[in-house]
């Protein structure tokens, strides 16, 4: 239970992160660690007491076996995480070309 | 089970890649295509709409039957109100494709538009189809992201920092989603919607199930843009090429944000009072909050984007009062009546706010400014865009005999019925806003003197603009007819049908 | 981009081919054992950039990589799609249908179709990986000049 609890814990941090830090390449890090804690938790949520990995052996078939399908999505959802990662990073690069510096609040062309 | 629903996904995903293969080695390939294949998909979307009527379409993927009747497969389900929204996106897909045809010829690299385009139709059309709420999330993330690529299409400053504030928000609704997910998960040891609420509805602990209501509620609200979640959305609709917020701000806030809140919290969750009253309260704020913030604006595209905000707190705040009424167990004509003219709305505000966003990049493209105090007298020279814009303006305002006077009545009407009169006057309140703003637009772009700097030479857009143009207009005239007995046995009937009963949807697919 | 010294390189030289290898195998194991398609594509990319980093290029023959990685991306696409497709054609017209005979359970030629999936995929996460990478080199590399 307590597993479960820092999961959340993580989850807070990396939103504390989003919202108070003012460099935009740990923006970018504290959605990353976000999005892990999230996989962290869908992997813990398959646990049994006293189980094996779920791959069959041809020999010996029955046995308890942890739940296999939070690990499939798990790995979707690192492959969907990567390719956020990628597009954020490749318009922060476009970003400090164009404004010539990385701190959010010389970012404010927009406003109203 | 009908062999057309995967190809709903598979047309535009194959259809994105050939572009992108072909396009190097064959002139004008990628629009031909592009064409070709959203073209397909609407008179696929339509052919769903006018055969589903009451019955829902299961399409079990791979052949997975059930097991002892509890689903273990991936399910797409169509029912009726999937059918609609399928009609909406493919559309206003096809016609934006059409537009953009002479659009983005002023920028380099359209390869790379029309495949991120296609892709993002096949995200949408995956999330509308789809049974089980991993698939939901999945979709979801393949039209969000192409979306983040479009808004920063063109690589200037204003268009990237909208693309970063977007991304950053989006990016955090989505892993609340993931999270949720996970939660429901946990308890249920299940992914299929139907079967989820069989084993909801046998009971349980209601303080988990209200944790994963509020992180649900607020993921697709931020993908909604609802207030207080409405942040990115003035920035990132305002700042993209005009088809792509054509697309976002008719098509994609839809889709992807209240088409899954209506669907699960109607559909899989067992209605709760509490749930229902913060929904109407979000709805309300959003309108009202949206009408006062759009007033002051003096960029049209800004202006536009504030009020989408407004007309989907119409939208939240009548389903809201369905579900309110619902969950007292009384009324339930009325609840009916909510949902239905919710809907309605929905249906409504993709057409006129796409045929606006069009008009608003008709006018940049011909003039090359966005701002307001810079326009004027531009009904001579350009008679076809200004018609439309006046069709447009007279729809969001609700004046009859346009469809928004007529979807703004039924809500009206059914927020009087069931005794909640303060929303009833602050919906009538805030159209008189809106038309007050719409007429301030009106009057600087269209009918006021022209300025006294050198006369550019200003004409009329090219064919393909001005046939998508037309055309949306032609279409809000025509969705009025949607309040006749007759047409609306066949079209919004069955939609309202699936959410207001409360296990029809559940009991049918277990059952299959 | 210059290139690194010259112990890197004699290093890459010895590594960058096993390091294929085992992506290779991760990709056709993918029904036995842990691993499959995205996996083993991240490692098999992982071994390209591996070679581009220690070795250098200069900015035209960056170029010439990024159409190439980016048509093989696309072509393993549509064909992962037509496999999937091909499920509506055969059999009992399901899409996604598993209509190769499966064999025996842990051999290396069994389970259908899904040996076909993995390896398909695996090309795709690997071209998808390395034509990131060129595009964001290529862009420092143009603006730098």
């Amino acid at each position: 239970m307590i597993v479960y609890w820092l999961c959340f814990i993580l989850f807070l941090v990396g939103l504390y992160g989003v919202i108070t830090r003012r460099n935009l390449i740990k923006i970018a890090i504290s959605l990353s660690i976000m999005e892990f804690s999230t996989f962290l938790f869908f992997a813990l949520v398959g646990y049994f007491e006293g189980g094996v990995a779920p791959i069959v052996d041809p020999a010996d078939p029955v046995k308890l076996y942890v739940d296999p399908l939070p690990q499939a999505l798990v790995l979707t959802a690192i492959v969907i995480g990567l390719a956020t990662t990628a597009l954020l990073m490749a318009v922060i690069i476009r970003i400090y070309r164009k404004y010539g510096s990385l701190d959010i609040r010389e970012i404010k062309n927009l406003r109203g | 089970m009908n062999p057309l629903i995967p190809l709903l996904v598979v047309i535009p995903l194959a259809g994105a890649f050939l572009i992108m293969i072909l396009g190097r080695f064959i002139r004008n390939f990628n629009k031909i295509l592009a064409s070709v294949v959203l073209l397909l998909l609407a008179i696929i979307s339509f052919y769903f709409l006018f055969n589903t009527g009451d019955k829902i379409s299961v399409y079990k993927v791979g052949g997975w039957e059930a097991v002892n009747s509890i689903p273990i497969g991936i399910y797409m389900v169509v029912d009726g109100f999937t059918a609609i929204i399928l009609c909406i996106i493919n559309l206003i897909g096809f016609l934006s494709v059409f537009y953009s045809i002479s659009y983005i010829a002023k920028y380099t690299s359209e390869d790379f538009f029309y495949a991120l385009f296609c892709l993002m139709i096949a995200g949408m059309n995956g999330v509308v189809a789809s049974g089980d709420i991993f698939n939901i999330f999945v979709f979801l993330e393949i039209s969000s992201i192409s979306s983040y690529a479009l808004v920063a299409f063109g690589v200037e400053k204003q268009q990237l920092e909208a693309s970063f504030k977007y991304q950053v928000l989006g990016g955090l609704a989505s892993f609340l989603i993931l999270f949720a997910i996970g939660f429901l998960y946990w308890r249920t040891k299940t992914l299929n919607i139907a079967d989820i609420r069989t084993v909801l509805g046998s009971g349980g602990d209601r303080k988990f199930y209200l944790m994963a209501e509020i992180m649900l509620l607020t993921g697709f609200g931020l993908k909604a843009a609802i207030m207080p979640f409405h942040a990115w959305l003035p920035d990132a609709h305002s700042s993209a090429p005009s088809p792509i917020s054509a697309m976002l701000s008719g098509v994609l806030i839809k889709a992807v944000g209240i088409y899954v809140i209506i669907r699960l919290f109607f559909n899989m969750f067992v209605i709760s009072e509490e749930m229902a009253v913060l929904i109407t309260a979000l709805g309300t704020i959003s309108m009202v909050i949206g009408v006062f913030l759009a007033i002051g604006q003096w960029d049209i595209k800004r202006l536009l984007a504030y009020h989408s905000i407004s007309q989907m707190g119409y939208v939240v705040m009548s389903v809201g009062i369905g579900m309110i009424l619902m969950s007292r167990g009384i009324r339930h004509e009325v609840a009916t009546l909510a949902v239905a003219g919710g809907i309605f709305h929905l249906i409504n505000h993709a057409a006129f706010k796409g045929l606006l966003f069009l008009n608003a990049g008709a006018i940049e493209y011909s003039t090359g400014t966005r701002d307001l105090k810079e326009m004027g007298g531009l009904a001579k020279s350009m008679p076809v865009t200004s018609a439309t814009s006046f069709v447009a303006s007279l729809s969001i305002s609700g004046i009859p005999p346009f469809n928004g006077f007529f979807s703004k009545l039924i809500i009206i009407i059914a927020a009087v019925m069931a005794h909640f009169y303060l929303l009833a006057a602050l919906a009538g309140i805030v159209s008189i806003i809106t038309l007050a703003s719409f007429l301030k637009f009106q009057r600087y772009a269209f009918y006021n003197k022209e300025p006294d700097k050198e006369k550019k030479e200003i004409r009329e857009v090219p064919f393909p603009m001005l046939f998508s143009m037309i055309v949306l207009s032609i279409i809000c005239l025509l969705l009025s007819l949607l309040v006749f007995p007759g047409i609306r046995e066949t079209i919004l009937t069955p939609a309202t049908d699936i959410l207001t009963d409360p296990s029809k949807y559940s009991t049918y697919i277990i059952g299959l | 981009m210059k290139g690194m010294t010259t112990i890197v390189k004699q290093t890459t030289k010895l590594i960058a081919g096993m390091i294929f290898m085992y992506g290779i195998y991760v990709i056709v194991h993918g029904h036995l054992t842990p691993g499959g398609g995205f996996a083993g594509g991240v490692i098999m990319a992982g071994s390209f950039i591996l070679l581009i980093l220690a070795y250098g290029s200069d900015f035209l023959k960056l170029l010439k990589e990024e159409s190439g990685t980016t048509m093989y991306e696309n072509l393993a696409m549509i064909v992962v799609l037509f496999l999937a497709v091909s499920g509506l054609l055969i059999g009992t017209h399901v899409f996604f249908l598993n209509w190769i005979p499966k064999g025996t359970v842990g051999h290396l030629v069994s389970a259908g179709i899904l040996p076909l999936y993995n390896i398909f995929v695996g090309i795709e996460v690997a071209a998808s990986i390395v034509t990131i990478f060129l595009a964001l080199i290529i862009f420092k590399e143009e603006v730098s000049k």
